[in-house]
């Protein structure tokens, strides 16, 4: 007995004395456990919250509303409509199965279509939107609204999108919109910033170089969402900003005309004020409908375009290289004049293919058989007389030549990095070859360049600058297409003169006058005698192959010469004569004759737009009058 | 004076008793259960939806059995030790044979009206059965040989049954029970000491015999932002819950983190991170009160227990409940790495609240009955 109760106490001596040691243990976990409370609670507070509203804010982006195009007076020509389109939440719909074969009926959907919704629909959650069409035609929208009492979950919705009213007379203006892919989100800030799936962005053209003022700003939307990314509430909404809306210096008129004049040819034609260089028309022809290209362009559609021998992808205007011909004459002839080379009273003889110009024992031809006889400045200019112009470009040598093109702005893009695409042309001089080709300037090149063959190339838009610098009076102006550009600095030596004597520019222009308006002169069938329209121009017709001595032989009609082969038809003039204000370059891709081809393209358009220019000029009255 | 002792507590009558019940025990359990309940009815999203009733249903059921069993003389409790463990050995067996199989183990049996886990009966049954065993043994015996054999023994045939269901975190659980029996009923520090350092020096080979997902849960909780949306995710999420709550909390009913469905086990073994989101830093220090309070007032009956099993059962009792909201928090703060082990009374799940419910009771009987010696 008292063995086992001294056994008891030592037991219980132990059991006290462990419970002791396990109690203290117990009391500094506690203490650990409520200071993890306290660092996780109170002092990381600030991160967990953070990272806990990360897990359930999320913004949903919408795309944002584009800004416009107008026209010079005020017309949209790049616009945004109403689209209607069809979305299905497929977990709100009952039985999808029924639904979406009911809006295969009604829709009139080709299995082909169907098969790819089937397939987004299963690549998407259950409580994501499918959208079954992006632009329903208004019949079909409101037929799906009829039937709504029998398609659970189906959502007709109206979205913004683009729309081009006037189809493909500005395609090569304005450009296109389409779904942003990877490049563009990688390569665009803005795009990058605004992106959402879906979400369309300028591919070429103005739409493009202005993406960032174009594109605006996205609605934000806040939702509430759990950890599947189910929408459980809405918490904010943000509206965002629409694109800026860009003013032209474009006339919708005078684009439309060009687009009708160059119906089923290959060509471009510009027309451009020569005081303010603001472009009243710019087209090329062929051209395209950009609407095609909004929602995607059908596989169809896109074969058709690309495989046109015309090239309606290429806008000729801004990327063709073209040999200007002619067209060179008056830069030839005042570069001759500025340098002192040649005065109005020199003369040459042409005497036609059987005696042609010889040098090095290369023959060079004038484009008339007979021959022009003896020519001066004046006649030569008005009867185009290569001859002539072999012979001043021989004595004026390439590199003083190219000095005066080059100041007439050929050479160079004309809208500087507006336009990614714009081609330079080539000027080409003596350091050119040496550096490019790297072989010595032949004369015979000089004699080519002269008469705007060889190595020499333009582009129509070149042209057409060149053209009403020469028709201000020789003073230097810069090409704009868009009003108030803000990106734009007004350049210091705007209207500065590119003459030596601005009689030699006189010179020029009047025997531009004289080739238009003369008989004997190579437009004069196209000409207007009425002072109010009459125009001043020079034809071109540039050679695409070397013309042998079979095809001077044969002497063929340019119908019976097969299309790729034909020569390219030039014109450029400027009018009205008394009191210049418009300048104009028309090309036809193998066209043919310069005069023939080109030059009555250039009469109908001076008619419209001589007729519109008091319209033009009452719109910008009337805008200081509002001030 | 043994004699008259042991008549007087025969003679307790049922006024004696309820006067030395432990209303302060009673009133913790209590109010554990009501905070359990509104942490149930938020984790069902405010409504009052399966979960809600489940647990309801439960804790008034198992309350009025604790009740009850607080009223049965602690010497009952002491004879039926073995018996008890014997039967649920069996149940263990019956589990690994016949058992449901859910979610890649097979811990339940079907009873018909409840699935049973026995494992977590287990829990209280290893206190049960071990005090016993220790409870007539002296002192110089415990450490013989035989006694250390005989317990492990105890210890290592519930736990091997538990591993193959395959259970790691309850097996664990019940080993930690068994051997807090053993640390207190006087087995040298030494063995523990060594079994310690024998344990850390083996760690790396036991990591390497685990299971794929098992050594995921330890890489995981060594570095939870390996692999976030997986293995990381319920941790991170958890400690996001817990962190957002700040002082404060963010409200009842307003706990983003559960009512979003980003916290994983939100019923069971995670439930503390919803408590501590909506109820902040306060509330979760008031919860740890009062599991405190509950462990101290089971001590201080140990203490005032006459017989030494009660006293055995008690302390053992109470090291293991704390063991256990210490492995749960530990697990959810982040300190530990994952192991499914419910916090006593909250989470969710019948088996686990009726073997905490029986300790309740026992622990209760031995108060009512603390005048009461065990030959």
């Amino acid at each position: 007995m008292i063995n086992s109760s001294s056994d008891n106490v030592k037991k219980l001596n132990s059991i006290n004395r462990r419970m002791f040691i396990t109690g203290s243990v117990k009391f500094f976990i506690m203490i650990g456990l409520v200071s993890r409370l306290f660092f996780l609670q109170v002092k990381e507070n600030k991160k967990y919250l953070t990272l806990s509203d990360k897990n359930r804010i999320r913004e949903w982006k919408l795309a944002p509303v584009r800004g416009e195009f107008h026209d010079y007076f005020g017309n949209v020509i790049a616009g945004n409509f109403e689209a209607y389109q069809l979305h299905i939440i497929p977990e709100q719909v009952e039985d999808f199965r029924y639904v979406i074969y009911r809006i295969k009926d009604l829709l009139e959907l080709s299995d082909k279509e169907f098969k790819r919704i089937i397939k987004k629909k299963n690549e998407i959650k259950s409580w994501e939107t499918l959208i079954v069409s992006d632009n329903l035609s208004w019949k079909k929208f409101s037929k799906i609204n009829n039937h709504l009492y029998d398609l659970n979950g189906v959502k007709p919705v109206i979205s913004i999108s683009r729309n081009y009213p006037f189809g493909s007379n500005f395609t090569h203006v304005i450009g296109y919109v389409s779904q942003a892919n990877e490049q563009d989100i990688e390569n665009n800030e803005a795009i990058k910033k605004n992106f959402v799936p879906g979400l369309k962005i300028g591919k070429v053209g103005l739409e493009k170089s202005f993406e960032k003022q174009l594109i605006g700003s996205n609605d934000i939307e806040r939702y509430e969402v759990n950890a599947y990314g189910r929408r459980i509430s809405q918490l904010e909404f943000q509206k965002g900003e629409k694109g800026k809306s860009l003013r032209l210096t474009v006339d919708t008129k005078v684009q439309q005309l060009s687009n009708e004049l160059l119906k089923d040819q290959a060509g471009s034609i510009c027309v451009m004020d020569i005081y303010t260089g603001e472009v009243i028309a710019m087209h090329s022809s062929p051209s395209f409908d950009p609407n095609l290209f909004v929602f995607g362009i059908s596989q169809d559609d896109w074969q058709i375009i690309r495989n046109d021998p015309m090239k309606p992808l290429v806008n000729k205007t801004l990327q063709g290289n073209y040999s200007p011909g002619s067209t060179i004459k008056p830069i030839v002839a005042l570069s001759a004049l500025e340098n002192g080379i040649i005065n109005t009273n020199f003369t040459v003889n042409c005497r036609g293919h059987k005696h042609p110009l010889e040098l090095y024992g290369q023959t060079y031809h004038c484009w008339k058989k007979q021959g022009h006889g003896f020519m001066n400045l004046r006649n030569a200019m008005k009867q185009s007389c290569d001859t002539y112009f072999y012979e001043i470009a021989r004595k004026l040598g390439v590199d003083r030549l190219s000095e005066t093109a080059k100041k007439f702005g050929l050479g160079k893009e004309v809208f500087g990095n507006l336009f990614n695409i714009e081609k330079k042309g080539l000027i080409p001089s003596t350091q050119w070859k040496k550096n490019a080709l790297g072989q010595s300037w032949v004369l015979g090149e000089t004699l080519i360049t002269g008469i705007g063959q060889g190595y020499i190339q333009t582009t129509p838009i070149q042209l057409c600058l060149m053209t009403a610098q020469i028709a201000n009076g020789g003073y230097k102006i810069y090409p704009k297409i868009v009003m108030d550009d803000e990106n734009k600095v007004s350049p210091i030596d705007k209207f500065t003169p590119l003459y030596k004597n601005s009689k030699n520019i006189k010179i020029v222009q009047d025997a531009m006058f004289a080739s238009t308006n003369e008989v004997r002169g190579t437009s004069y069938r196209s000409r207007i005698d009425d002072p109010k329209y009459q125009f001043a121009g020079k034809t071109g017709t540039a050679q695409v192959k070397k013309i042998t001595e079979r095809d001077r032989e044969l002497d063929l009609k340019t119908f019976q010469i097969p299309y790729e082969e034909r020569d390219h038809a030039l014109y450029i003039a400027y009018g009205p004569y008394k009191n210049p204000r418009y300048a104009v370059s028309i090309l036809v891709e193998h066209g043919g004759n310069g005069s023939t081809t080109a030059a009555p393209m250039a009469k109908k358009l001076f008619k419209t737009i001589i007729d519109r220019h008091q319209l033009r000029e009452s719109i910008n009255n009337k805008k200081y009058l509002d001030i | 004076m043994y004699q008259h002792n042991r008549l007087t507590t025969n003679n307790f009558n049922f006024f004696s008793k309820l006067a030395n019940f432990d209303y302060v025990l009673m009133a913790c359990i209590l109010l554990l259960g009501a905070i359990s309940l509104a942490t149930m009815y938020s984790t069902d999203g405010g409504k009052i939806l399966f979960h809600t009733k489940s647990h309801f249903t439960k804790l008034i059921v198992f309350t009025i059995m604790m009740l009850i069993f607080s009223f049965i003389n602690i010497k009952f409790w002491f004879s039926i030790g073995y018996f008890f463990y014997i039967i649920i050995i069996g149940l263990l067996i019956w589990t690994y044979l016949f058992g449901i199989k859910s979610s890649g183990s097979q811990r339940w049996i079907d009873l018909y009206f409840i699935n049973l886990q026995p494992s977590e009966l287990m829990k209280i049954c290893i206190i049960l059965c071990l005090a016993k065993y220790f409870h007539r043994m002296k002192l110089e015996n415990v450490n013989s040989l035989y006694a250390i054999l005989s317990s492990l023994i105890i210890i290592l045939l519930p736990m091997g049954l538990v591993i193959v269901q395959p259970d790691l975190g309850t097996s664990l659980l019940i080993s930690i029970s068994g051997l807090a029996v053993l640390w207190f009923a006087g087995i040298n520090h030494k063995y523990f000491i060594y079994t310690m350092i024998g344990f850390l020096i083996s760690l790396p080979f036991i990591i390497s015999f685990l299971k794929p997902y098992q050594k995921l849960r330890v890489l995981t909780f060594l570095n939870p932002d390996r692999d976030p949306l997986g293995a990381g995710y319920q941790i991170i999420q958890s400690k996001i819950a817990v962190g957002s709550g700040g002082i404060f909390g963010k409200g009842f009913l307003k706990g983003t983190q559960s009512y979003l469905e980003f916290l994983p086990e939100k019923h069971t073994d995670f439930i503390f991170t919803l408590f501590s989101e909506e109820f902040g830093f306060i509330g979760s220090v008031f919860l740890l009160l009062i599991y405190a309070i509950i462990i101290y007032r089971i001590v201080a009956i140990g203490a005032q227990s006459r017989s030494y099993f009660a006293k055995l059962f008690c302390y053992s009792f109470a090291a293991s409940i704390f063991v256990y909201i210490t492995i749960n928090m530990s697990m959810v703060l982040g300190l530990l790495p994952i192991v499914g082990s419910p916090l006593p009374i909250m989470s969710y799940g019948g088996s686990s609240m009726l073997a905490t419910m029986i300790g309740f009771g026992i622990v209760m009987s031995a108060k009512v009955h603390n005048q009461q010696s065990i030959a």
